[in-house]
């Protein structure tokens, strides 16, 4: 039964467009229902936690209070990393001490027994039946695309939270784009950090993060990289220029979210995909790609 | 009536001068049963011990209680001294006036008191002792090794040179262990084939030793002196009585597998020797990976080969039933399995990521490259090689909490051959400590660092690549800078662990292993040979990591322990052990579960009851497995179950003295 | 039930200790010359599981006033698991002994090494000094002090 309570996240309606766009596309071709949680709020991020806990606890607790309520149980599906962990660390200090979650009931003045569980769309891609679903829509293949999947670090780590996938060398989201007819090649970075807020405030510091992203994947032979969070991919496709002008290099690696090329093989425009929406040009190498495939 | 003689020690002054010991005598001499109390200034001197003899010959003793220094010191001199008279040495009590009176104590009046009942407590004792006989035992004088490495093999040759027959059963299809496969040993680089394959040879050509290759201990019955072991002969698949060793099937034999012990580096036959020089130098067939016996049964082309018929597909293996006098565990060890613990250096992802052993048959003259060091992935020349140490070692979050002991040396022994062989390479060693305490061990390291090894002081957090290179990211603690190493090679100088099965072994033995799963010996320091088991010693890395001098060291040990034992016509057991009255047991089971020796079990014996005759189950305790600990008296409902000198009745009797 | 305790009355307290661990700690203590109360006699046993809990009862039953029991650490025993079975069997007697009406404090066991002379000495003292506390044990023996 492929129904899940749908927490977006403030980022899907701006700078992860792309994201928002291919995962409503994804969804109805495969017909899973992704029921949107009622006002749900901020997750709290990376800036809730640095406040305290409490703060940190209780802003995801309202959303999944709220998806208790209203989503009739249902397991609560995450598309950005960030959101994931934060809603993770919740349900994990809930269900570990009783007293925690009385003090997070209390704070966000609602009832929340911690039942549903967080899902990120990694984990939900991954899969049987969705696997599966996926597959039996495919229409064009993405063969020659050599992909680095690149998870980040929130959807794997800390282990005693998320309890998912390797925090070394995961391997979802490589056996989901297999099914675009892309190759997903093997790399080192797959769970290393991309610099998340501090791209803004301490670029100096940061960008080399991105960089060495880039090189390891280029150096594995990738022509391009995809991702399953909304900062991740913002942080990597809007410096990519920046630092090949900077550092001198020439990476030349668009940089999607996976549902995008699960989007384009099951038919999406380049509009319903979000192809245009992206700061380093995406729309070519896949146009490339599916006409090199067709022919 | 019982006749006791008292007699109370002065020790010059160390018990008279707090005890007033004329006081105990005349209090002892109104005890019951008390037939002659004296004193004597010092009773453990050869006249102190004649004036005994003569008091009991005077005075027609039949026990005698004697208030002195503690037992722990002079009980045993008092016996001998017994068995020169008409008394049982075991008639026989000490009271302990001195380490737990006279020294401890400084109010004279009270101190006296307390020898007074300390003396009271021994006579009421001495009144229920009866004399006790020590048992003798027969002692097969034959030996068994477990494990046939280096320890095992220095083990048995000892024992063999010194003239008793030993047998080392082996799991693999040759003995050798894991010296066999290394290249040189440390400090010395001395060729480790060169001086472990001898010593194999000669243990397989002593008349006193058997080979047991290919076999595994099924179980264990029996108690020192008298162990009766079951052997499985693994179906080998060859007669090694016909087979001469000439290697025809081998050549023949068409199918390829990972070779064990080249740790997968290169192949094998199905048809096999682990390695030239193997002893026995005959080869077994890996049933598992035989297309004839455990595939589509086509094939058979080593019996077609065999110009003696020797290849049976037939063979089922055997059971092998052999008694033993002692045993020596010398299983060895493995080295941990990094691929779990390390998915942040590739997991076993990187095929030029190896570990120290396989370095070891890299540079092996005999390995896969002939002993030129060529990396696995693409057969070139790694240049610049990265070597990491404490891989699964002293980290309790990743590994052991344990120190593996040799890494650190051969470590430096690795650097030493690479930039021997290489001599345009570079070795970068990343380590926590250096350790190196032995014979040389020391000069050995610092020669190593003159030789051009970089010794980087930090862990690795992480091995990726790039294009041909493997980078090791890691930290400089001694700069407190974060590093990076571009290596065309990385050796991992991994954890030493039990080998698997220990476990088992440890059961089927009945000896005990700590947390790690290392076998535990009975004293760290003064019994390091032994387990808490008689008649069953160790040897080598099951007791612990440890590197080839002192494995031979313990091997030797073990060897000598095993000697003494078998010098013994006939082994004496102590007579302080359990006994089981038969009239009283009910047999209810209560005791066996308590006694950590599995002296005790259940038999069926005739009984007679109102005229008729019935079957009874018993428990009966056997002599030579009973090390007298009184747990199963402490546990029987009925009294049946008895510490001979240490009854119910003596202690009962301590006990009602001291309440007077 | 009123006691009068007569002056200068001591207690008197049996000590079951084991010859490996124990009984060797208490030796070292006399070697060290360490001093301690003159009020506990040891029994020594080969282990600590020998103490057949009849002889505790036996011990109170004839008036005794304390029971120590000590063995080897846990972990440690000389005959591998002796110490198990003492530790086991205490935990019960002390209820036999609430059971009966005997203070369990009476009945105490302590694990001591065959090198904690000190701890020797310190066990021995505090625990004369608590069978101080609690008085002479009258309960199979009433009116003996009066």
């Amino acid at each position: 039964m492929m129904k899940y309570s749908y927490f977006p996240g403030c980022s899907l309606d701006a700078t992860a467009v792309t994201y928002k766009r291919s995962i409503s596309f994804v969804a109805e071709k495969i017909g899973m229902e992704l029921n949107e949680i009622p006002d749900w709020n901020c997750c709290g991020a990376t800036c809730a936690h640095s406040r305290g806990k409490w703060l940190a606890l209780a802003l995801p607790a309202r959303n999944l209070a709220l998806a208790e309520r209203e989503g009739l149980g249902l397991d609560i599906a995450v598309p950005c990393a960030s959101c994931y962990s934060r809603m993770k660390h919740t349900v994990h200090a809930a269900r570990k001490d009783e007293a925690d979650r009385k003090k997070i009931e209390e704070i966000i003045e609602m009832p929340y027994l911690a039942k549903s569980d967080v899902l990120s769309f990694l984990e939900i891609f991954a899969l049987p039946e969705v696997m599966k679903a996926c597959k039996e829509k495919m229409e064009r293949s993405l063969a020659s695309l050599n992909v680095a999947c690149y998870y980040g670090c929130l959807t794997a780590r800390p282990r005693e939270i998320t309890g998912g996938i390797s925090t070394e060398n995961p391997m979802e989201m490589d056996d989901i784009i297999a099914l675009t007819g892309a190759k997903p090649i093997e790399w080192d970075f797959k769970t290393e950090c991309c610099g998340a807020s501090h791209q803004v405030d301490a670029p100096e510091a940061a960008l080399p993060l991105i960089e060495r992203i880039f090189r390891n994947a280029k150096a594995n032979g990738a022509t391009a990289i995809v991702t399953a969070c909304p900062l991740c991919n913002l942080n990597l496709d809007m410096r990519e220029e920046e630092i090949n002008k900077k550092s001198g290099t020439a990476f030349d690696i668009p940089v999607y979210q996976f549902t995008q090329l699960l989007a384009v093989c099951m038919g999406a425009t380049a509009n319903e995909a979000g192809l245009h929406k992206h700061f380093y040009p995406a729309y070519d190498r896949i146009n490339d790609t599916l006409r090199r495939a067709g022919a | 009536m019982a006749r006791i003689g008292v007699f109370i020690c002065h020790c010059g002054t160390n018990i008279a001068g707090v005890v007033d010991v004329d006081e105990v005598v005349k209090a002892a001499g109104k005890f019951p049963g008390v037939a002659y109390a004296t004193e004597y200034k010092y009773l453990c001197s050869e006249p102190g011990q004649q004036t005994i003899k003569a008091a009991i010959e005077e005075h027609n003793l039949d026990r005698i209680v004697i208030g002195s220094c503690s037992p722990r010191m002079h009980e045993v001199t008092f016996r001998k001294m017994l068995m020169s008279t008409k008394i049982n040495p075991y008639m026989l009590e000490v009271a302990n006036i001195r380490e737990q009176c006279s020294w401890v104590h400084t109010d004279k009046e009270k101190a006296t008191e307390k020898a007074i009942d300390l003396t009271r407590m021994a006579v009421a004792k001495v009144c229920k002792s009866k004399p006790l006989f020590p048992d003798s035992i027969g002692v097969t004088k034959r030996a068994l090794v477990i494990g046939g490495g280096i320890a095992g093999i220095q083990a048995a040759l000892d024992i063999a040179d010194a003239g008793y027959a030993v047998d080392i059963v082996e799991k693999e299809a040759s003995i050798g262990g894991h010296m066999v496969m290394l290249d040189k040993t440390f400090p010395t680089l001395d060729c480790s084939a060169c001086i472990s394959t001898p010593k194999m040879v000669e243990a397989g050509a002593h008349p006193n030793v058997t080979l047991r290759a290919y076999c595994e201990v099924e179980s264990v019955k029996g108690y020192v002196g008298n162990f009766e072991v079951d052997i499985r002969q693994k179906a080998k698949y060859v007669d090694h009585d016909t087979c001469t060793g000439c290697g025809a099937c081998e050549v023949k034999c068409p199918i390829k597998v990972s070779s064990a012990f080249n740790q997968g580096m290169c192949d094998r036959t199905v048809m096999y020797k682990p390695f030239p020089q193997a002893v026995p130098s005959k080869p077994v067939i890996d049933a598992l990976n035989c297309r004839k016996i455990s595939g589509d049964g086509k094939c058979g082309v080593c019996a077609a080969v065999c110009p003696l018929k020797a290849v049976n597909f037939e063979d089922k293996g055997e059971i092998i039933t052999e008694k033993y006098g002692a045993i020596i565990v010398a299983t060895g060890y493995e080295l941990i399995k990094w691929q779990d613990i390390y998915p942040e250096y590739g997991g076993g992802r990187f095929e030029d990521v190896i570990t120290g052993i396989q370095f070891e048959r890299l540079v092996n003259a005999s390995g896969p490259t002939e002993g030129h060091i060529r990396r696995p992935s693409d057969g070139a020349e790694p240049k610049d090689i990265a070597i990491i140490k404490c891989v699964g070692s002293r980290d309790i979050n990743k590994g052991k909490a344990y120190c593996s002991r040799a890494c650190c040396m051969y470590s430096a022994k690795h650097a030493h051959q690479i930039l021997e062989k290489i001599p345009d390479g570079s070795v970068h060693i990343f380590y926590m400590d250096v350790r190196t305490p032995g014979k040389g061990y020391e000069e050995f390291y610092d020669r190593t660092r003159e030789d051009g090894a970089n010794y980087i002081r930090g862990r690795v957090s992480k091995i990726f690549k790039e294009g041909n290179k493997l980078i090791c990211k890691g930290e400089d603690t001694l700069l407190g800078k974060p590093v990076s190493v571009e290596a065309d090679m990385v050796i991992l100088e991994t954890a030493m662990v039990p080998a698997t099965d220990i476990s088992k072994l440890t059961g089927i033995l009945s000896i005990g292993s700590d947390t790690d799963g290392w076998v535990q010996e009975a004293h760290p320091k003064l019994r390091p040979v032994e387990t808490q088991t008689a008649g069953i010693f160790l040897a080598g890395t099951c007791q612990g990591p440890k590197d080839i001098p002192d494995t031979v060291a313990q091997g030797s040990a073990a060897a000598v322990k095993v000697c003494s034992l078998f010098s013994k016509v006939q082994m004496e057991t102590s007579p302080i052990i359990s006994a089981v009255d038969r009239e009283k047991c009910s047999g209810c089971e209560m005791c066996i579960p308590c006694c950590p020796y599995k002296a005790i079990t259940v038999i069926e014996i005739d009984m007679h009851e109102h005229g008729k005759k019935v079957k009874m189950n018993v428990s009966d305790v056997n002599s030579g497995l009973c090390q007298g600990c009184g747990a199963c008296a402490g546990a029987c409902r009925s009294g049946a179950i008895d510490l001979k000198g240490y009854t119910n009745d003596q202690i009962l009797m301590e006990v009602d003295a001291l309440c007077l | 039930m009123s006691v009068n305790i007569k002056e200068g009355w001591e207690p008197k307290i049996l000590a079951f200790c084991c010859n490996w661990c124990t009984y060797t700690g208490a030796d070292l203590a006399g070697l060290n010359r360490m001093k301690y109360p003159e009020n506990v006699r040891v029994a020594r046993v080969p282990c600590s599981s020998r103490v057949n809990p009849q002889f505790v009862i036996r011990a109170f039953q004839k008036g005794c006033d304390g029971v120590l029991v000590c063995g080897c650490h846990p972990g440690d025993c000389h005959y591998v698991t002796g110490n198990y079975f003492t530790r086991r069997r205490f935990m019960l007697m002390k209820k036999l002994l609430e059971y009966n009406g005997i203070d369990p404090n009476r009945f105490q066991a302590r694990w001591i090494s065959g090198s904690e002379a000190a701890k020797f000495r310190d066990t021995v003292t505090r625990v004369s000094e608590q069978i101080k506390e609690l008085g002479p044990n009258v309960k199979f023996r009433e009116g003996r002090w009066s």
